[in-house]
């Protein structure tokens, strides 16, 4: 039974690990702006090369105006 | 086509379109953004959203003061090996493809190396090569875009902000801790006394009292250092009834877990911790893209032209000016200073400082005011006074806009929490008593249980949740609110008071009315065709108006800033722009805009502009009117006093040509027995904004200009703010219902506690199942109570 110990040692290993990874995050500034790498995560590299036009499917990807902004 | 609208910005094109690539576009501007970012493969701008662009800004000058090293350097972030970091606010940001095309500036010129948006705060970070590349390059590319960065005077005063991510991370370690406390507290909710428990019990207990101490230390010091000042200034606020009770759950599971009395009550106390600060940060609610704090500064420049001893010109930065100094003002610049008018002419637009629309003709000799934008040519001015002791500025130094209102203002829960802590320390004082004289040992239990079982955290829940969801609600219908007491004492004012010029009145449409001889077509495609190469606002509104089909190719267009136009074609001039410059004999009434028209030797008449009131008000007075005294304060004359009368109930007060500091005093006088709301627009009203209990400001844009206030509303839901107010009151009434829900489940679990029979599971299962039924309800009821703003909606 003593193997509990091995058992809690591990779990909680774990979690701190994923604390720590938490709190770096915060303190990088990950969570300062949670908007825009939602947007930005959606474009591909779109440049269009020379002489030729992609046609784009976008009504997945627009993005509904700023309410604000209209 | 007159009705095409842009490819690029969207907006009508009207008669003025150009024709490119077989697309509209409203203006020259808009076009060249299209060839660039066409030419430069970035032509999936248009295909991510249509019509997002934003037409650009003539501004050839206007960073000019980035030239000025010691400007540029408190500008920038980094700067060192070649390599610069900036951070610019960009207010035309709104939408995915503006995020697209800023973040893809490498695109544009090879020295931009990184160019990062972070959305809902509008800034665009760069990164460039500054060899070859500067500052002020990055400036002005981003205005031939339509991305014109806005760097004024607040820029140059900003310290290193430090971004507070505590409440985040006091959240993280509240729920981790929870999560493994309730995990670890399991085996002994269900089998106590069990042989193997037992046994490891001690290894589960003091890894449960391990990961609580950083939740008592870390996690739960705002409540505590909350709870210290509101004792030191001898007010009893919910902090302290909460703090006690954290208190007591620690100290009373240490000692149970340390002489082996039972589990204790961690679970509850990390639970509890981690639904408050939930809380707080449910309630934390901003508006990262407004600000609401702004002075002069934001709107004042950063830096003017100084003419040296020499003659040469010096770009330098305006806290450097002083007295005696000599500075050249150009045309749409705003004067950041008083002064003499040494060389030029001027009419100047106070609107700014006063709400007044007209402009002021000022010569040579002529004092103007800090504040006042400038519209002609050059002009040389003679300071009179430093920026900051100028007549607009000192206005700042009045001490209303040091006070925090948020700090003086006692909140609901606040006011309820001094009665809750007496009733709840009375109850453990009395319930102790009683068993200190039957069962001593049972004294100390039972005083702890009570603080335990009575901490407020489902009261301390029921503002935050519903205010905080309020405040969201209102935001989807446009009025911002700075925060969520701004909402409290909303729903307590009993006085609105409006600002006239840009508050009921809108600058957008404008009525033109014409009086004198009628023109014939022939003139108005003349008129017509001048009006268009003009850019002054007055010029565009009454292009817009006027109805002709023909683009005429002019022989001459004259245009003399700060008085008039001149057109010529073949034998016919015209002559459009002030009473003076056309020649007009005639006075007009002062009180009122006009343009006056002449053609060839003769006079023809006037444009009489007027400003147009924003739609919905009557009903709006009408309904505010039932229940609230109203006001009017208007910086601008009293022309429209009749046409106010006839939407106002009777009676109303009225107070014309006021000063920023006349609205300011007339507020602080009503505030003696009344709670004043104050709706206003520009830098004038701001020190009635500040003064008043709660000053919204109203904004075209909400992005781009307003005074420092507590909310900003946007002007197309002005007609909705009745509804704001009596949903607000309605939201005081669901908080107060919820305090009655949550005192219940507080006497249930006072009954155990009192008997002495407060098992660590029930604490376990009360506490979270009051916090979650009373977030489920307040926002439910908030989401319903919000759907009145939607049938309403404009």
């Amino acid at each position: 039974m003593s193997v509990i110990y091995i058992l809690l040692t591990i779990s909680i290993t774990v979690a701190v690990i994923f604390f720590v990874a938490f709190v770096l995050s915060v303190r990088r500034g990950q969570y300062d702006d949670t908007y825009t790498p939602s947007v930005r995560m959606l474009f591909e590299d779109e440049l269009v090369v020379e002489g030729k036009v992609k046609a784009l499917d976008n009504s997945d990807r627009s993005i509904e105006k700023e309410q604000t902004n209209e | 086509m007159p009705n095409q609208n842009c490819y690029h910005c969207g907006d009508p094109c009207g008669w003025s379109n150009i024709r490119f690539d077989a697309k509209d576009f409203c203006c020259n501007g808009c076009k060249t953004v299209y060839e660039i970012f066409t030419t430069q493969g970035l032509s999936n701008f248009y295909e991510l959203e249509a019509r997002a662009g934003t037409a650009p800004l003539e501004a050839q000058r206007k960073y000019d003061f980035l030239d000025n090293p010691d400007i540029v350097e408190r500008l920038l972030e980094f700067n060192e090996e070649g390599l610069q970091v900036v951070s610019l606010s960009i207010p035309t940001i709104h939408c995915s493809s503006c995020i697209w095309v800023l973040e893809n500036l490498g695109k544009l010129h090879p020295a931009i190396s990184m160019s990062q948006v972070d959305f809902p705060k509008k800034i665009l970070r760069a990164t460039f090569r500054s060899g070859d590349f500067s500052l002020k390059a990055l400036a002005l590319l981003l205005g031939s875009i339509g991305y014109a960065p806005d760097i004024s005077l607040k820029e140059f005063d900003k310290k290193e902000k430090q971004v507070d991510r505590s409440l985040i991370q006091r959240l993280g370690v509240a729920g981790f801790a929870f999560g493994n406390v309730m995990l670890l507290s399991f085996p002994e909710y269900f089998e106590t006394g069990e042989f193997w428990l037992d046994r490891y019990k001690w290894a589960f207990r003091y890894l449960i009292f391990a990961f609580s101490i950083p939740v008592v230390l870390y996690s739960a010091q705002p409540f505590f250092v909350s709870a210290y000042k509101g004792l030191r200034s001898k007010v009893l606020n919910m902090d302290v009834p909460i703090a006690l009770g954290i208190l007591a759950l620690f100290l009373r599971s240490a000692v149970d877990i340390i002489f082996d009395f039972g589990s204790g009550y961690f679970d509850s106390l990390t639970g509890l911790l981690f639904f408050l600060l939930l809380g707080k940060f449910f309630q934390q609610q901003t508006y990262a893209h407004l600000s609401f704090e702004r002075d002069y500064k934001s709107y004042f420049p950063m830096a003017v032209t100084r003419l040296e001893a020499d003659g040469s010109e010096k770009v330098v930065q305006v806290y450097q000016v002083g007295p005696g100094d000599r500075v050249l003002i150009r045309n749409q610049e705003l004067i950041p200073m008083d002064c003499f008018l040494v060389e030029g002419s001027a009419e100047i637009d106070y609107s700014f400082v006063t709400g007044e629309s007209d402009t002021v003709h000022k010569r040579a000799g002529d004092k103007l005011f800090a504040g006042g934008k400038h519209l002609g040519g050059l002009m040389e001015v003679e300071v009179l006074k430093t920026v900051s002791q100028s007549q607009l500025t000192q206005l700042w130094g009045n001490s209303v806009f040091s006070k925090d209102k948020t700090s003086q203002f006692q909140t609901l829960t606040d006011g309820i929490g001094r009665r809750f802590t007496l009733v709840v320390l009375s109850i453990a004082l009395v319930s102790s008593l009683y068993w200190l004289q039957h069962s001593p040992a049972m004294a100390l239990n039972v005083f702890t249980s009570v603080l335990i079982i009575a901490c407020p955290c489902a009261i301390a829940l029921a503002a935050p949740f519903t205010l905080g969801n309020m405040l969201r609600i209102f935001g989807r219908h446009r009025l911002y609110l700075k925060n969520a007491t701004v909402l409290e004492r909303l729903a307590q004012v009993d006085t609105a008071i409006f600002d006239k010029t840009g508050t009921l009145t809108t600058h957008k449409k404008d009525t033109i009315e014409y009086q004198g001889v009628a023109l014939t077509q022939g003139e108005t495609d003349l008129l017509k065709t001048t009006l268009r190469g003009s850019n002054h606002p007055l010029s565009r509104s009454l292009y817009e108006i006027l109805k002709s089909n023909a683009i005429l190719t002019l022989d001459e267009f004259r245009e003399h800033t700060g008085k008039g136009l001149e057109g010529r074609m073949g034998g016919q001039s015209i002559q459009v722009g002030s009473a003076s410059y056309v020649g007009s004999a005639t006075k007009g009434d002062t009180r009122q805009t006009e343009v006056y028209v002449r053609t060839g030797e003769s006079l023809k008449g006037r444009f009489v502009f007027q400003n147009s009131f924003r739609e919905g008000l009557e009903g709006m007075f009408r309904e505010l009117g039932t229940d609230m005294h109203l006001g009017i304060l208007s910086g601008d004359n009293d022309g429209e006093r009749a046409t106010l009368e006839g939407m106002l109930p009777p009676g109303t007060k009225m107070l014309f040509d006021q000063r920023p500091g006349d609205k300011l005093e007339t507020i602080k006088a009503l505030q003696g027995d009344r709670r004043v709301l104050m709706v206003g627009d520009g830098l004038n009203d701001a020190g009635a904004l500040a003064q008043s209990d709660v000053g919204i400001a109203v904004s075209e844009n909400v992005n781009v200009f307003s005074p420092a206030c507590d909310g900003i509303l946007d002007a197309s839901n002005l007609a909705l703010l009745p509804t704001f107010l009596q949903l607000s009151r309605k939201s005081i009434k669901l908080i107060k219902v919820s305090f009655i829900l949550s005192l219940c489940y507080n006497l249930v679990g006072l009954s155990f506690a009192v008997t002495g029979s407060l098992e660590p599971v029930i604490a376990a299962i009360l506490m979270p199942l009051s916090s979650i039924s009373i977030v489920v309800f307040t926002t439910l009821s908030t989401n319903i109570m919000g759907r009145r703003l939607k049938g309403d909606k404009t």
